[in-house]
């Protein structure tokens, strides 16, 4: 008789096994689908998926929004990582299910974008969003919009681009510490590179003029206009002399010992606003928050703000805010996205985290803010001024890929000592390697 | 005995009621003989039974067959079904799925085109991927071979009678224990050029600060030691269970006929452990070719293993194809290579061992 009991039994947990395999595979796409979940009688739960800091949440606008909107209910998260975070945005994307209302997107993606998912994500143009869209910076809604004319993401911040200094360690060497005196001396960025010898020749020990090559050739390159790729979208990156020019000047920078041979982001780079290894960095508008992070109250009154060599403009970084097509609420995301990148809203981060605002209206008020930790440095006016001088970017589905290796390529000339010219034909290898 | 009872009472039953070649089977023999049967299957089933009467009895009990019948037929099927399942959505779709990704071009977003082997061709031309191939082989020796040879020691040291043996024994399973990240970050600070321990330990004998991390040998050895530290636990004690297998006569007689400790290892310990050492090769060879997640966190998450990749494993290669430049096609091909060479070396694992072994007896 045990033989009938255990085959009974068996068969029961055979097939409880297998109904509970099914279950587990189809709990997953169940809980996704019920992300964007509709309420009973008009109250809508909105989702916002972002990364980094974009100051929302910080700043207190969501409760806002929410106080203001009775029905409507926020729910908001954020991934540090922007590599993490878009990875896996375009997994859920392409399965259709698990994306938010409202995405964030970070300006190096959003040719890619605007070229490659025009129908994964909703034309702003045909949303109450719409009559904003001329309120943005020229270059930021040009990023956005696809050839056949509609608008993918409504601009949050932009990183108008300034030079971030040590007074103390400026002073020790016997450089100008003054914000005007030192731009007098900043004609372009060759003199950046001389006055960066001069710094070298009396500097305290242990310091250097700069960070990272890498760092120092994206500030060059942010003040060109072209430079991948050409007005009519060719590949120029070899043939533009500003990449090369930039490249050779970085690369002539990092062998002479200029830079301090650290990577950016990394947590020897972040130990040197505080041991002060280098004296000055690129700067755009949100390293002010994260000088503030890592250098810490000690740091206050240490440091300084100027406008780059030249007085040119230039930009770094900044994102956008989109709705996918698989969203449920693209009419009430459309509201609070506007809200968001209303300049008001745009000037209220500022002030709180440092993103400069991308919308007129917020420049045009943030413009008499000053900042006490970097000596009472006139942020407003001296971002203000870059984002007004900075060129519009002709934008490439492959810059990513291009700057990643230029960068490495310098980082290969600082850290294991390749020479400038092997490592710029590196660099044209490991591209043509990538994208053909 | 007793697995037959079920089965002649119900042959009883059926034997009673058939030969009064009643088309009305008497319900009540039924009722009993099932009510007997269902206790013994400890009640799990068939409750209508007890309301069956007449010709639906008859049938119920053929169907009653037919699914017994048709259960020891598909039952172990469905016990086994759970593990298929489960190897079919997480091992066998995936594999196939990247055979088919692997030949398109396929960038994440965009649409998929078909290029036949194109993937292929662009690998076996490309300089990177031999130098991630070479990468994984240096770093695999230089971690795995310092790290069996020292596992092998540490066995046999343990094996003695020691004060707090068992002390010991679980602290070298510790390492283990921690997790590839923290660990790497940890040692990632260790290895500091400004700031780390080891620069430290350094200066105190007036060695200039290394910069570990930008160096080609130095970082694969920064590497090699976290690999190190993390799995020569693991392996000591497996070569401590298979040691502890060795009979200790041979060891007696050995000292008896005057052999030293050396020699008692070269000439007993080693050769009896030569299954157990197999093992251990085979296990770290897999291992240090799928070597991921040290040097992807020692250069801080970046998978290009280095500015001039000096220790980019192929693994951090096809995870650099996949989600950094999410040229999937490209990172599946890359996956493929890297299955078939796996196999590749298990299989001359196995061949050797089978080499080995025939050539012992």
């Amino acid at each position: 008789m045990s033989i009938v009991r255990t085959k009974a039994a068996g068969l029961v947990a055979g097939a409880l096994s297998v109904a509970l395999a099914l279950s587990a595979c189809g709990g997953g796409t169940g809980a996704a689908s019920e992300d964007g979940n509709t309420d009973e009688g008009g109250d809508v739960t909105l989702t916002v998926s972002l990364f980094g800091t974009f100051g929302y949440e910080e700043s207190g606008l969501f409760d806002e929004y929410e106080a203001s909107h009775p029905g409507v209910t926020i729910t908001y998260e954020s991934i540090q990582q922007e590599d993490e975070y878009w990875p896996a945005l375009q997994t859920r994307l392409n399965a259709g299910s698990g994306v938010a209302d409202i995405q964030g997107i970070e300006v190096g993606r959003i040719r890619d974008v605007a070229n490659n998912q025009g129908d994964k994500w909703v034309d702003l143009t045909t949303t109450s969003a719409a009559a904003q869209i001329e309120k943005y910076v020229d270059w930021k809604v040009a990023a956005a919009t696809t050839d056949d004319g509609k608008v993918l993401g409504m601009g949050t911040d932009i990183g108008p681009m300034a030079i971030c200094y040590r007074t103390d360690l400026l002073e020790a060497a016997g450089l100008p510490s003054d914000p005007d005196e030192l731009a007098s001396e900043l004609g372009s960025w060759d003199d950046y590179v001389a006055l960066g010898r001069e710094y070298m020749a009396n500097a305290p020990d242990g310091t250097a003029w700069t960070d990272a090559a890498s760092g120092f050739y994206n500030a060059i390159i942010s003040t060109e206009s072209e430079i991948y790729y050409d007005e009519a979208g060719e590949l120029v990156w070899d043939s533009n002399p500003a990449v090369r020019n930039a490249f050779d000047l970085a690369a002539e920078a990092g062998s002479e010992g200029l830079t301090a041979n650290v990577q950016q982001f990394s947590p020897e780079w972040n130990q040197g606003f505080v041991s002060g290894s280098f004296a000055t960095l690129a700067c755009p508008s949100w390293m002010i928050g994260y000088i503030k992070g890592q250098a810490g109250d000690a740091g206050s009154g240490q440091w300084n703000v100027t406008g780059l060599p030249g007085g040119t403009g230039g930009n770094w970084g900044g994102a956008y805010l989109a709705i996918p097509t698989a969203s449920e609420h693209q009419e009430e995301a459309a509201e609070l996205l506007a809200w968001l990148t209303a300049g008001e809203q745009q000037a209220k981060v500022f002030a709180n985290v440092g993103n400069f605002p991308s919308n007129t209206d917020g420049i045009a008020a943030v413009g008499d803010v000053t900042d006490d930790y970097f000596n009472g440095a006139p942020i407003g006016e001296i971002f203000g001024a870059v984002a007004e001088a900075a060129p519009t970017q002709i934008i490439g589905d492959d810059d990513g890929v291009i700057r990643n290796q230029l960068s490495r390529a310098l980082d290969s000339v600082v850290a294991n000592d390749v020479d400038p010219a092997d490592a710029w034909v590196a660099a044209g290898d490991g591209i043509r390697n990538e994208i053909g | 005995m007793s697995v037959f009872t079920g089965d002649s009472a119900r042959g009883a039953a059926r034997r009673s009621t058939v030969p009064v070649a009643s088309p009305v089977p008497d319900p009540s023999v039924d009722a009993e003989t099932d009510a007997g049967a269902d206790a013994g299957r400890g009640g799990a089933g068939w409750p209508d039974d007890d309301h069956q009467s007449g010709e639906g009895g008859w049938r119920k009990r053929e169907i009653r067959l037919r699914l017994l019948r048709w259960e020891a037929r598909f039952a172990p099927y469905a016990y086994v079904a759970p593990f298929f399942v489960v190897f079919a959505a997480f091992g066998i779709f995936p594999l196939g799925y990247t055979a088919y990704l692997s030949l398109h071009d396929y960038r994440l977003g965009s649409e998929m085109t078909w290029i036949g082997w194109g993937n292929y061709e662009w690998l076996f031309g490309n300089p990177k991927f031999y130098n991630a191939l070479w990468k994984t082989f240096t770093l695999g020796a230089l971690s795995t071979i310092p790290q069996l040879l020292i596992a092998l020691g540490l066995a046999h040291l343990l094996n003695y009678r020691l004060r707090a043996r068992n002390f010991f024994r679980v602290s070298m399973l510790m390492p283990y224990a921690t997790s590839v990240a923290a660990s790497t970050l940890v040692f990632s600070q260790v290895f500091g050029r400004d700031n780390g321990f080891v620069n430290w330990l350094l200066s105190l004998v007036n060695i200039d600060a290394i910069d570990w991390r930008n160096g080609n040998w130095l970082a694969q050895i920064a590497i090699s030691a976290i690999v190190m530290w993390r799995w020569t636990g693991y392996n000591a004690l497996i070569y401590l269970a298979g040691m502890q297998s060795i009979p200790m006569e041979l060891y007696e007689s050995a000292a008896i006929d005057g052999a030293g400790k050396w020699k008692q290892f070269i000439h007993i310990t080693l050769p009896g452990l030569r299954p157990t050492i197999l093992f251990t090769i085979v296990v770290s060879t897999i291992g240090a070719s799928q070597l991921f997640g040290e040097p992807l966190l020692f250069d801080f998450g970046n998978p290009r293993g280095g500015a001039v990749s000096q220790y980019q494993t192929i693994g951090l290669f096809m995870y650099e194809q996949g989600w950094f430049y999410f040229q999937l096609g490209k990172a599946a091909a890359v996956a493929w290579v890297m299955f078939v060479l796996i196999l590749g070396l298990v299989l001359i694992n196995v061949g050797l061992t089978r080499w080995r072994t025939r050539e012992s007896r």
